[in-house]
């Protein structure tokens, strides 16, 4: 008998912890794809945010006060995704579900004040047509803006499905996925504010 | 067999532990990342509102700090992020990533740093037919 498990061929090593979630892994795999794709515009603003081509600059088109609102939205909506986690552990299916809503209602608020902003850019004449900078600064802005987007409509697809189904052990993993996924766009938008608002004004 | 058996129950039962009791979620976590975060997201926007700091390239210099330490803190606090999360490959995968962040920023701005006295030299026939 001992001699037969000290020949067999061994496919694993005992000792060796694999993975707990392979769920959990791959999402985070794939935001750190999605790192590289804003890591990539960020590089295209970094080259390009001062090249006006005769235009507007960041610091006659920015409005801090408007960023600074913008950004205390997506903080809110980050610690408010996060008490619905915690109501998510006590597998409390109301609360959980009243704060993801009062989280995609922030999130919601952060678009739109987004749009508004893009509008008033464009109705200027600063379109992302008008320069190199306005170019790099409507695909970096706009990319993180879109991702939020999507992350709403999943948030209202995961609220449908707790509602139907309650917080079952497939719809905590959904859920913890897309906590993952918004405190993800939080980090971007912490580069987006430094690196494109605050740093845009400087002269 | 019958070990083999018992090997896959013993996992399956662990997977079903992990997901239940697994997350590290606290409300004292979430609360003291909430406040570090809104502390060095308030002192980078004062100091640029208010030109706090008379030099641009030091006002560079302090602002990318509060934003690295921030990041730091969302990591830890809202994502959760420890060595040891998935048996330490999340962590391999941040390293790896943030190696070629590095790469792709920095060397984009070390290459282009001359963009302008790279380019074709532009003649004034030129200019004057440049839409």
């Amino acid at each position: 008998m001992a001699d037969s498990t000290a020949t067999a061929p061994a496919f694993y090593v005992t000792g060796e912890h694999h993975p707990e979630n392979g769920t959990l892994l791959g999402f985070w795999l794939y935001l750190m794809s999605d790192c590289l794709v804003f890591a990539c515009l960020f590089a295209a603003y970094g080259v390009l945010g001062r090249n006006y081509a005769g235009g507007p600059t960041g610091a006659e088109l920015f409005d801090l006060k408007l960023v600074a609102l913008n950004t205390s939205l997506l903080l809110l909506s980050s610690i408010t995704y996060g008490f619905a986690v915690l109501e998510m552990q006590r597998k409390r299916v109301v609360p959980t579900q009243a704060w993801l809503l009062i989280t995609g209602l922030l999130g919601a608020g952060f678009v739109g004040i987004e749009l508004t902003e893009f509008a008033h850019l464009i109705h200027e004449g600063a379109g992302p047509q008008r320069s190199a900078f306005l170019s790099s600064f409507f695909a970096l802005v706009g990319t993180h803006g879109l991702h939020v987007t999507f992350g709403i409509l999943w948030l209202l697809v995961l609220m449908v499905q707790v509602g139907r189904f309650g917080l079952m052990a497939a719809n905590r993993r959904r859920l913890m996925c897309l906590s993952m996924f918004w405190h993800f766009l939080d980090v971007v938008w912490i580069g987006v504010f430094t690196f494109v608002y605050l740093m845009g004004v400087l002269p | 067999m019958s070990a083999d058996a018992a090997h896959h129950a013993e996992h399956g039962h662990h997977d079903d532990h992990d997901e239940q009791h697994g997350l590290h979620a606290t409300f004292g976590g979430y609360a003291i990342g909430f406040v570090l975060a809104v502390i060095l997201t308030a002192i980078p926007f004062w100091i640029v509102m208010s030109k706090a700091i008379e030099s641009s390239g030091f006002t560079i210099v302090v602002i990318l700090a509060f934003a690295a330490v921030q990041i730091v803190v969302h990591m830890v606090y809202f994502l959760h992020m420890t060595p040891k999360a998935e048996g330490g490959w999340s962590m391999m995968a941040l390293a790896f990533t943030i190696i070629l962040v590095v790469i792709t920023l920095s060397g984009s701005l070390w290459v282009m740093f001359h963009l302008k006295s790279n380019m074709m030299p532009v003649t004034a026939e030129q200019m004057r037919k440049a839409p």
